[in-house]
């Protein structure tokens, strides 16, 4: 108990050391500091080698050195890391942060738009920047996510589009989302289509059957559209080419699909079950858009394809039961090692929001079963921000990156471990968040009369 | 049925509270006779942790337990150096093993019970049993005030239904409080609310609830005592399915388990066990337990929480991941719960997440699901620590099973192997094997032109549609990250309502 009590009470010390410090737990009037140095840390650079004791050196929003015997910028606010580790911020390849607040609240849902073909839709510009989902998520060491619309949820009424809008790549903080963005458009969300034997109709609330020929013309018919709709956005972009003497009317949408047919937007497919992944491969092929694969729970049936054709895959998490009952126990468990084997680019991502704190965990999860801890490390960090084009700017310890940097006491995926500092694009950021004050709270409370 | 039966059922009762131990079955009959694990690490919960330990099992039952065991010539040696065994995981809220979870059409259904629709073949014993849960208490849904009737069981995997039950465990029953029984985030368009639609309500029909078994129980009284004194051509009064699991809380007979979350409603629910003068055994979520802790631990009631899910509904917003620590901390007995047949096969690693959040120690984690829950029902003379003269119910682990790397590699209940990883890997291409044949044989069947079956044409790979998918099997909580596509509405469907 006293042990208990010990930590708490550092735990308060460490957070009042933030406020001071903190850039967004501060008040807007007082300069934050713009440079610092991490020193005496374990660093674990993930595009080098692991340094020992090294010293980690943050500049105006940028990693300015990272190594051994490094110069201290003057003035710079030095930390001392000893005993520490410094790992780059943990990247959630798929969430509805910012998007959803509480899930069964649907005045608080942002996620989801009506109609199947929403190219034109952005995430960014309905991530709520006060969300408190943010900083819960950032104390577990999440410094940036994608945050997804249209891709479904539990609370996205049943329904789900086909093109679901443009996915943004944000840091989980900024007083607004100017400063949030890394990425606006990172990827166009396309869900799909499934053969579905099975529907739920929300008129009558029952569970309705169709045989699979009529639930296979179903199918034929989104996919057509999908084609429809390309086939459209791809006149468009010559039209666009030609400039005004091609005299067409703007459409905002087929302006949203342009990039994606000259393959400079990636699209983000949802398929789990193979057949729904090769159809999506085979298509994508066809129609040379740059697929980044999202679910794929059976993407161990079709690793070879992924493989061959280069498509990465963001999984939703291991810690997901099999799709068929006579699936191994361990099925989702064991598949990054399998397709880490068969030399498939993969990143592990939450799928959600108030999950998005796991994220550690299921990497570590998929340690447990098979993959080497490096490559699990890499799918929560780099290889994310390689999948969605974003390398340049973070995912590794390199000079000339953004600093979205943790300090750990350990291990970042696993569950024991606390997350000391926290830095996005070089600014020491608050860990407070709502459930650390109402724990501080309620800790406090007297004994009831 | 007449009184006499009544009273034998309500003897039979008193039977099993009192006599529960001895009325329980031998080893089943293909486990080993004894068995010595061997150099294993032993946590044992009760009395700190041994290092290259054994544990004697002599049927079915924890023999001994130390650095040094003597064990018989005939032995069978399980040799688990380098492993970690802890006492078999104890899940206070489960769903599995059911053909259906909430009777939602009334407000008062504890006429249900989920014995009567135990599934044995549900595939989530298994997975369940591979993440080290060697029991769990299998909850009604939480669509209404006062719901069903429920069970602890074993997860005797590959036996029969009436073989799951765990014997001399004390029956439960559900309540729910807040959101889900006042139906907030259900509604069936075109069909009027149900009541109750407000906490006011909720609380209300608890109260009518028990006032009416009260009536009833005084009822029956009277009868018996004027029936022993000898009077004749007495009427006895009729039976009444939905208050006699009623009259048995009052009694003291059957624990309440209630589902809540909000501190206003949890206090509302010891006010009125007090009115009536029954005890709530368990507040199930609690997820705002740490508001109200000293009421909690005054009132003697056990809280069953999650480890870290919040903001799926409103009554959860105020959820934080330190809840378990803080009640754990100001003397309530916490367990930590699945509610989920995911959610079960890691609730090791959910546990350990009081460590990181609120500071307990790793015993103090580890009883969260194992001594904990064996005590909020009332079957920690039999579970939950590794002491000798208990169940031999065990789960066996590469590591240290408060971090996410470890890994279960046995599971044993009643000192039987019921979950083997090894066995399990080497099983997979015979049943690979196995499948294939199944799927041949189904090809050639519906080659035959007279058997037009609808689903005739789904290709193998595809289940057929009268399969369950897992996705229909959600928790009744539903905070879980989406499934791709038609799931998503099988989830609303399933979500606690119907």
């Amino acid at each position: 108990m006293s042990h208990a009590r010990g930590r708490f009470q550092y735990r308060l010390c460490f957070i009042n050391f933030l406020y001071l410090l903190s850039s967004a737990g501060g008040s807007a009037q007082s300069q934050p500091a713009s440079s610092y140095a991490i020193m005496h840390a374990k660093i674990f650079t993930l595009s080098g080698s692991t340094i020992d004791d090294g010293t980690l050196v943050i500049r105006d929003g940028k990693i300015a050195g990272v190594g051994v015997g490094l110069d201290i910028p003057a003035g710079a606010h030095m930390i001392d890391a000893k005993g520490l580790q410094v790992y780059p911020g943990l990247f959630d390849a798929v969430t509805q942060m910012g998007l959803r607040e509480v899930g069964a609240v649907s005045a608080t849902v942002d996620s989801t738009e009506t109609g199947n073909f929403n190219p034109d839709v952005v995430a960014a510009t309905a991530v709520f920047p006060s969300s408190e989902h943010i900083p819960v998520t950032r104390a577990a060491g999440i410094t940036e996510v994608l945050a997804v619309p249209g891709s479904g949820g539990f609370d996205s009424g049943g329904g789900g589009s086909i093109i679901g809008g443009q996915a943004s790549a944000i840091h989980m903080g900024g007083w607004e989302i100017d400063e949030m963005l890394i990425k606006k458009s990172a990827a166009m969300v396309l869900n799909w289509p499934q053969v579905e034997t099975q529907t739920f109709d929300f008129t009558t609330f029952s569970r309705k059957e169709k045989p699979y020929s009529e639930a296979k013309q179903e199918y034929d018919k989104q996919v057509n559209e999908i084609t429809d709709w390309l086939e459209r956005a791809r006149h468009y972009a010559q039209a666009m080419e030609k400039g005004s003497a091609a005299g067409y009317d703007r459409d905002v949408k087929l302006e949203a699909l342009v990039p994606v047919v000259r393959g400079e937007l990636p699209v983000l497919v949802f398929a789990d079950r193979a057949r729904e992944i090769r159809n999506a491969v085979e298509f994508c092929d066809k129609q040379k858009l740059r697929m980044v694969l999202a679910g794929g729970k059976e993407a161990y049936k079709v690793k070879d394809l992924l493989r061959s054709k280069d498509i990465p895959v963001i999984l939703r998490p291991m810690l997901t039961l099999p799709p068929d009952e006579d699936d191994p126990y361990d099925r989702l468990l064991s598949q990054p090692a399998e397709l880490a084997a068969a030399g498939v680019k993969f990143a592990f991502a939450s799928f959600d929001n108030s999950f998005a704190r796991r994220l550690g965990q299921n990497a570590a999860n998929a340690v447990a079963y098979g993959l080497p801890y490096d490559e699990a490390l890499k799918a929560v960090t780099l290889y994310p921000a390689q999948i969605l084009g974003i390398a340049d700017q973070i995912g590794t310890l390199e000079q000339g990156k953004l600093a979205n940097v943790i300090v750990t006491d350990g291990d970042p995926l696993e569950l024991t471990t606390d997350v000391k500092y926290l830095f996005i694009r070089g600014q020491l950021t608050s860990l407070d968040n709502r459930h650390l004050r109402l724990y501080e709270k309620y800790s406090k409370r007297p004994k009831p009369q | 049925m007449s009184s006499k039966t009544f009273r034998i059922l309500n003897l039979l009762y008193v039977f099993c509270f009192l006599y529960g131990p001895l009325a329980r079955p031998a080893t089943p009959p293909d486990a080993p006779a004894v068995i010595v694990i061997q150099n294993a690490t032993i946590l044992t919960v009760s009395h700190g942790t041994i290092e290259h330990g054994s544990i004697l099992i002599k049927d079915g039952k924890i023999a001994a337990v130390g650095q040094t065991v003597k064990a018989p010539k005939d032995a069978q040696v399980m040799d688990a150096a380098g492993q970690f065994v802890i006492p078999g995981i104890i899940d206070c809220h489960s769903h599995i093993a059911l053909e259906a979870i909430n009777e939602g059409s009334v407000s008062v259904s504890s006429m249900v019970d989920m014995e009567q629709v135990l599934n044995p073949e549900d595939i989530d014993i298994y997975r369940d049993l591979a993440g080290g849960v060697t029991a769990a208490n299998i909850l009604h849904g939480s669509a209404n005030a006062i719901g069903g009737q429920t069970l602890v069981i074993k997860l005797r995997w590959g036996q029969p239904a009436a073989k799951l039950p765990f014997e001399g465990a004390m029956p439960g029953i559900k309540f729910a409080l807040g959101e889900n029984p006042k139906r907030s985030n259900f509604s069936v368009p075109g069909q009027p609310r149900r009541y109750p639609a407000t906490r006011m309500g909720v609380e209300e029909t608890i109260r009518a609830a028990f006032a009416e078994a009260g009536d009833y129980k005084k009822a029956w009284e009277e009868y018996n005592k004027r029936a022993a004194a000898g009077e004749k051509n007495l009427i006895p009064p009729r039976r009444d399915l939905r208050l006699e699991p009623l009259v048995e809380v009052l009694e003291g007979k059957r624990y309440v388990h209630s589902h809540c979350y909000r501190e206003d409603e949890i206090l509302m629910l010891l006010r009125v066990a007090k009115e009536f003068g029954f005890k709530v055994r368990t507040f199930q979520h609690v997820l705002e337990g740490y508001k109200v802790a000293d009421e909690l631990a005054a009132a003697g009631v056990g809280a069953s929480t999650f480890s870290d899910w919040w903001a799926y509904k409103v009554e959860a917003y105020d959820a934080i991941p330190y809840n378990a620590a803080l009640m754990t901390r100001r003397g309530v007995v916490v367990s930590v719960n699945s509610d989920d047949a995911e959610e079960a096969t890691h609730l090791n690693q959910e546990a350990a997440k009081s460590i990181k959040f609120g500071g307990l120690s790793h015993e103090e984690a580890l009883k969260m699901v194992t001594i904990n829950p064996a005590m909020q029902l009332g079957i920690d003379k039999w579970v939950g620590t590794i002491d000798v003269g208990k169940d031999a119910d065990l789960a066996i682990y590469n590591r240290d099973p408060l971090s996410a790397y470890a890994v279960v590699q046995k599971t044993l209940i009643d000192g039987r192997v019921y979950f083997d990883r090894q066995r399990d890997i080497a099983e997979r291409p015979e049943r690979e094997k196995e499948k294939k044949v199944l799927i041949e044989k189904l090809k050639k069947s519906e080659k035959k032109p007279e058997e037009k079956k609808p689903d005739a044409t789904v290709p193998s790979g595809q289940k057929k549609p009268e399969m369950k998918k897992t996705e229909e099997k959600k928790p009744e909580e539903q905070p879980k990250p989406p499934q791709n596509g038609a799931s998503d509405s099988a989830a609303v469907l399933s979500g606690g309502a119907l």
